[in-house]
Parts: structure tokens; C-alpha cells; sequence
């Protein structure tokens, strides 16, 4: 029940938190008619999400041989290959590498799977200095926050919180809360750092199977800086961002982008096959692949919980999501937050850490019906109620029946008793309809900000039998 | 989860699901929803074994609870007529949830079946019954607030507008994110009331910003949650279940 308190507790204090609020509710209405204007045709827009959905599907379909190709593809084209279960192993390996290079500084271009690994901080630990260079997560990084969105990770601040953060961390700095000043000044202070890292580190968006290829997309440049003017680039993936084809890759690209943030295309398009090759003029002298379980395997077993490694985090079901615009990313209390957040994260570390997430979603279906790769969302969350409360320890969801409440249990048993006899049922609201007037005015949580439903005097049962609308 | 590509034709009978909450809270626009389909000469009948779709339960995660309610239902009606259901959400539960909740049981053919007899109301009155409707009432500026299961789920967004649109003396607006859940949910207004809160606190704003005199949904859910919001602020703004909306405007003689 810890985990209860701590969501209710911080999504109560977002919800309290004017600036929160309207910070969220203004870039999410944004990113929804950007996303919007950038599908003028949606006839056009549910052929590609079939087509996205087919790609990925066929890609978990094959999963365990991909993953073999690309090894062997990879290691093929000079990209060394690395697999991790755990975030500790995946974060042992590139601290190897780190210590193989005797590296003391690692630029980041932006990676969930870092955060998931909390990378940054393991690093620091070991006297390793990160630095993140993608404009949002340096301003995190600056601000000692984690994100709260997965593709604009610092979409919490306005711009002039971020004015101020760069006015107390740069006094010498004169202030500016101009976008392109704010920017120019962060560009100014990154630029230095990709000429003296010695390692930088990115993302994957997909890893082609059939080619060996690591296909990375961004917006300022900093993806390209981190992997091909350091000497060592380490790249690190979950282990479900593997695609077939090289063919599969023009549909994704075209729905990722637009999905996201409206655009079309976004800045850079980065695609990854090999380390600097003899008579080339740039790229990095190494490259290496860092492949994450972290509990994806165990999602892999389930037929139906597999979609949710459809994902390509493309961030719009959390644009869309109305309790996610109430409450924010930091609330959900995970890496990834939002209606992915809430099917994924329980599934990684167990319904007995996150088994309040699947419940905080009214299912009104916005997160599903615009999922580029057709992501069930709602019946996910649907399914993981059921894993959360399930008594008969079958399946292979980490934690499940671990937030079943006796209680609980009791009422729906009661309910459900009393709704399959019909006799009971009838016998029951004509009770309540008699004695209606006894009611209480107050019913907990709902009359706080509502006024009590009034129950009728004849029931609809009541009426129709009047009318005689009850034989055959 | 596929929408309805084709409709039948007008039937002589079809049977009447109230849902629970019409039956507890909104007796009167269950019976406009009866009315509305006899007076196309369309026999009613209302079974009285009914009770809930079992919702609650499936959406709380209890599917052997729901699977006893949802059955008990599938018995209610035998014969093969049309099943119309005054609500986005129940029908979307009896239409698509019903199926996955009698997977791999010996029911999951009888649920496939009696799924395909589904149709929603408004769905029902325009694609099946092709109404037409003539408006008695006073001039009335009407705001529409589609639940998310009729929109997403039974894709009858376009139904309901066009039987507000047939009303001539109706103005019908729709709230700014007019696309965005009121907050109900169900047993999450139970377990995240503060979330809920926060959203039905911005819905009703924008329905009370559009300056009309009625709100107008098919699902008594957000009804109960919006109007109790709107009650609670003491808005002037009323709320009326869309059969019942229908029904009084075109209805001289009764009433
Ligand atoms: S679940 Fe779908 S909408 Fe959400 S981030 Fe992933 S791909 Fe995008």
C-alpha cells in the first residue's frame, strides 16, 4: 500500500500546483493540434498505424531470432554487441567501457533507457561526470529533476522557470527568458563538451535486424554530435526496439515523428551501421550496442501483455491522456509515465510496486485510438485490474493478486451475487427506492465537489411492468 | 473491436437493456428511449430479469464477478431480437467486452452471438429506424457531451448530433475538447476522486462557457457526474439524457 500513498500523494500535489496544471494543459492542447494539423487525411492516418502495428507485431513475432541477426549483423559491421538482464549489468558494461578508455566524462544524447537505468547516477558514483546534451535534459540535469514526458522530457517548466534555473546556475549569464537566447546559451555551453567527451552515448529508436543498423531520431543535432565525434559511441536499447527490415523503416519514420509532434520529419535522422571505417572523415573509432532485458522477456511470454512492446514512444498517448494533463510525468513515479507508464512499468518491476497505476485512467480510449502502432492501451490497463486482484497464481505478471483487498473482494462478491438474481435485484432497488428519502446527502469523495444523485421514485423495472412492457 | 459496417432492417420487436443507473437515477429517460422506438411502430419489450451489464466489476479487474452478472444477462434474452441499450458505455460493454470476458469459456459463442444483437440507442433510432423527428419545443440552445465509449467505442458521435440536428429549434453546440472524458470513469471517480474532481471541474466549465441552457449526453454516467458538479456550483445549466431530451421535444401529446 506504500506505493498508493505515494501515487495519490503526488498526484495530489500536482493536481494543487496551479503552475503544474497549466503548464501541462497548455503543451499538451499544443502537441494535440500539432499532431492533429500533421494527419489531414485520416484515411491515410489508419492505413499507416495498420501498417506500423503489422511491422512491430511481425518484430515480436520473431523477436529472440531478430535479436540474433542484429548481433550477428552488428558484429558483422564492427559494432560490438552486449546483452544485459538487469540495469546493473547494462550499467557495469558501459561503466567498462567507460574505465577500458579511461573516461571521466560521458556526453548523453537523450535515452529512456539510460533513465531507466538511472545511469547518471551511477556513473557519478564511480566519479564518472554525464553530461546530457539534448536541450530538455540538460535543463533537468541543471535542475536535478527527472523527466516528466518522454519525448519533451522537461515539458513541466515554462519557459521562464527555465529562465530562472539558467539565472541561478549562470549568474554571469545576463537573463533571458527568449526561447532562442535560452538556447543559444545552452548550445554554447554543450559545444565545448563534444570536443573533450571521450565516450558519448545515445538512444536506439530501432535496430534493424537484416542490415545491423541502429536508426536514431532527433531534432537538435546533439544525437548526431554524441555519436560520431567522440572516439566511443555506446548505444543502449531495450531489447524490444528491434525491427526486420530495412523496408520497415519508412512507414515508422513517416507516423513516429508526426505522432509526437506534428512534424513530418524531424531535424535529424541518424542511421548507425558501423564505427569509422578506414578513409573516413568522421565517426567514432568504436561503437557498441547495448541490448535490455530489465524485464521485457517475462512481457514477451504473454499473448496479450506483448503488445505492449509495440511501442516506439512516440509520447502521444500521454498528449492525449486527460488524467496525465492533470497530474503531470513526475506523479506517476516511473521512468515512463502516462498511459504506457501505467501498462509497462507495473509489468517491468511488479504490480506490487506500481499496482495503483492501471487504475488511474478513466478507459476513455484517447491513449488507444491514437497509438501509431495500435497499442490496445485501455484493455491492457483492463487486464492488468484483473492481474492486480487475480487469485490463481497463473501467468507471468511479476506481483499480480498483490493488491487484492479482502474487502474489497467482499463488495464485488456481494455485488456480483446480487446482480445475477434478479429477484434480489429487484427486491433491493425497490428498497432503495422506498427509502430514498433516508439517503445520505453526503457520499464520501463524490459530494465534495458534486451533489448528491437523487434516486428515483419507480425504478425503470418499475415503470416498465406498469406499462406492460415485460412479456415476450 | 470493429464497428458496425452494416445495419439490419426495421425489426417488429427488439428488446429494451435500461443499464442500472437509468434504472436507479433516470427511470423517465429510459421509458422516452421505449417511446421513441414504439412510436416507429416497433415493439418493446423489457425484460425484467435485467440488472447491469457487470461493468463495474470487468473494469475493476473481478471477471469471475462480472462473467456471473454478464451471464445472468445473456439469459435475459432469449429470443433473437435487437438488444438497444441507452448508453455508450453499457453497450460498449455488451458489444465488445462480453466476447473477451467469455473467452475460453463453453459461453464464448452464445456471447459472440448476442454481442452481434447490440446496438445503441441513438445508433438504433438513426441507422436502423432511419427516424425522423419534427420539433415541438421553444427555442433551446443545446450543448452535446458524447461519453468516450459511445465516441470511441460504439462510434455514435455522429448519430447523436444528427438527431439533435433534425430538432429545428435547437441550437446545438459542443463544448471547447469537446473530445476529452468528463473524469467519471467508474469506480476510478472512487479511486482517484481528486483526478475525477479536476476534470469534471474543467468540463463543466467549458459546457457552461458554451452558453447554453441544456447539456445533452447519452450516458447517464458523465450526466450524473457532470450535473452533480454543475449542481454543486449552483450553474444554471440542466442536464437531460438524450432519449428523454428527444422524446419531450417531439412528443405534443403526451408527455
Ligand atoms: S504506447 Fe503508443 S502512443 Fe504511447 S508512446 Fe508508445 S507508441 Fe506512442
Amino acid at each position: 500500500m506504500q506505493q498508493r500513498v505515494e501515487f495519490h500523494a503526488r498526484a495530489d500535489r500536482a493536481l494543487h500546483n496551479p503552475q503544474i496544471r497549466s503548464n501541462f494543459r497548455y503543451a499538451m492542447d499544443g502537441l494535440i493540434d500539432k499532431r492533429k494539423r500533421s494527419f489531414p487525411d485520416l484515411d491515410e492516418l489508419n492505413r499507416l498505424r495498420l501498417r506500423c502495428a503489422e511491422i512491430r507485431v511481425n518484430a515480436l513475432s520473431k523477436l529472440p531470432e531478430l535479436l540474433e541477426q542484429l548481433e550477428a549483423c552488428c558484429t558483422k559491421n564492427g559494432i560490438q554487441v552486449h546483452w544485459a538482464e538487469t540495469v546493473g549489468e547494462a550499467n557495469r558494461i558501459v561503466l567498462d567501457i567507460m574505465n577500458r578508455h579511461n573516461a571521466k566524462l560521458l556526453i548523453k544524447g537523450k535515452s529512456m533507457v539510460s533513465e531507466e537505468m538511472e545511469l547518471n547516477h551511477y556513473l557519478e558514483q564511480q566519479g564518472i561526470e554525464c553530461l546530457e546534451s539534448d536541450l530538455g535534459e540538460y535543463i533537468l540535469q541543471l535542475a536535478g529533476e527527472p523527466p516528466s514526458h518522454i519525448v519533451a522530457p522537461a515539458i513541466h517548466k515554462s519557459r521562464q522557470q527555465v529562465a530562472q534555473l539558467f539565472k541561478e546556475k549562470f549568474p554571469d549569464i545576463p537573463y533571458s527568458d527568449d526561447v532562442d537566447r535560452l538556447t543559444r546559451n545552452a548550445r554554447h555551453i554543450l559545444r565545448r563538451k563534444f570536443y573533450e567527451a571521450p565516450v558519448g552515448l545515445s538512444g536506439v529508436n530501432f535496430a534493424v535486424a537484416e542490415t545491423g543498423t541502429i536508426c536514431l531520431v532527433e531534432n537538435e543535432g546533439n544525437g548526431r554530435m554524441c555519436t560520431t565525434i567522440p572516439p566511443v559511441h555506446i548505444a543502449v536499447t531495450g531489447i524490444e526496439k528491434v525491427v526486420e527490415k530495412l523496408s520497415d523503416i519508412p512507414p515508422l519514420l513517416s507516423i513516429l515523428p508526426r505522432s509526437a509532434t506534428g512534424q513530418h520529419i524531424t531535424t535529424y535522422f541518424n542511421m548507425i551501421t558501423s564505427p569509422r571505417k578506414p578513409g573516413e572523415k568522421d565517426g567514432p573509432d568504436e561503437v557498441h550496442l547495448v541490448l535490455l532485458d530489465n524485464g521485457r522477456s517475462r512481457i514477451y511470454e504473454d499473448q496479450e501483455l506483448i503488445a505492449t512492446l509495440r511501442c516506439i514512444r512516440c509520447g502521444a498517448c500521454m498528449n492525449h491522456c486527460p488524467v496525465y494533463t492533470r497530474i503531470g510525468g513526475h506523479a506517476y513515479g516511473t521512468t515512463i509515465p502516462g498511459p504506457i507508464g501505467s501498462i509497462l512499468e507495473p509489468q517491468k518491476a511488479g504490480l506490487d510496486r506500481y499496482g495503483d497505476l492501471p487504475t488511474a485512467s478513466t478507459l476513455c480510449g484517447a491513449c488507444g485510438e491514437v497509438c501509431p502502432v495500435r497499442i490496445p492501451i485501455p484493455a491492457l490497463l483492463n487486464r492488468l485490474r484483473f492481474e492486480r486482484v487475480r487469485q490463481d497464481h497463473t501467468g507471468v505478471t511479476r506481483g499480480q493478486g498483490s493488491q487484492r483487498d479482502p474487502w474489497e473482494a467482499r463488495i464485488w462478491k456481494g455485488w456480483s451475487w446480487m446482480h445475477a438474481n434478479p429477484a434480489i435485484y429487484r427486491l433491493g432497488i425497490g428498497l432503495a427506492a422506498g427509502l430514498r428519502w433516508m439517503l445520505p446527502k453526503r457520499l464520501g469523495a463524490w459530494t465534495r465537489v458534486r451533489s448528491a444523485p437523487r434516486l428515483a421514485a419507480k425504478s425503470l423495472h418499475k415503470l416498465a411492468r406498469e406499462k406492460g412492457l415485460d412479456h415476450e | 473491436m470493429s464497428l458496425r459496417t452494416g445495419f439490419p432492417e426495421q425489426p417488429a420487436r427488439v428488446y429494451f437493456f435500461g443499464t442500472c443507473l437509468i434504472d436507479l437515477l433516470y427511470p423517465e429517460a429510459g421509458l422516452a428511449g421505449i417511446q421513441l422506438i414504439r412510436r416507429e411502430g416497433v415493439e418493446v419489450i423489457f425484460p425484467q430479469n435485467q440488472t447491469c451489464c457487470g461493468q463495474p466489476a470487468w473494469n475493476s479487474g473481478y471477471r469471475d464477478e462480472a462473467r456471473a452478472v454478464a451471464s445472468a444477462q445473456m439469459a435475459c434474452f432469449p429470443r433473437d431480437y435487437p438488444i438497444v441499450v441507452p448508453s455508450g458505455s453499457c453497450a460498449g460493454m455488451l458489444r465488445h467486452h462480453y466476447p473477451e470476458l467469455f473467452q475460453g469459456t463453453p459461453q464464448h459463442k452464445a456471447s459472440l452471438a448476442f454481442s452481434d444483437r447490440i446496438f445503441e440507442l441513438t445508433e438504433f433510432l438513426v441507422q436502423v429506424l432511419k427516424i425522423s423527428l419534427s420539433d415541438v419545443g421553444k427555442p433551446v440552445k443545446v450543448a452535446l457531451h458524447v461519453s468516450c465509449s459511445a465516441r470511441r467505442e460504439m462510434g455514435v458521435a455522429g448519430d447523436h448530433q444528427a438527431l439533435l440536428r433534425q430538432l429545428k429549434n435547437v441550437e446545438l453546440v459542443e463544448p471547447r475538447r469537446r473530445e476529452e472524458c468528463c473524469g467519471f470513469g467508474g469506480t476510478f471517480a472512487v479511486k482517484h476522486p481528486e483526478i475525477s474532481a479536476a476534470m469534471v471541474e474543467e468540463k463543466a466549465t467549458e459546457l457552461v462557457a458554451t452558453g447554453a441552457d441544456t447539456l445533452v449526453s447519452g450516458d447517464c454516467g458523465c450526466l450524473m457526474n457532470i450535473t452533480g458538479h454543475l449542481g454543486y456550483r449552483k450553474e444554471t445549466l440542466q442536464g437531460s439524457h438524450i432519449a428523454s431530451f428527444l422524446w419531450e421535444r417531439t412528443n405534443a401529446a403526451e408527455s
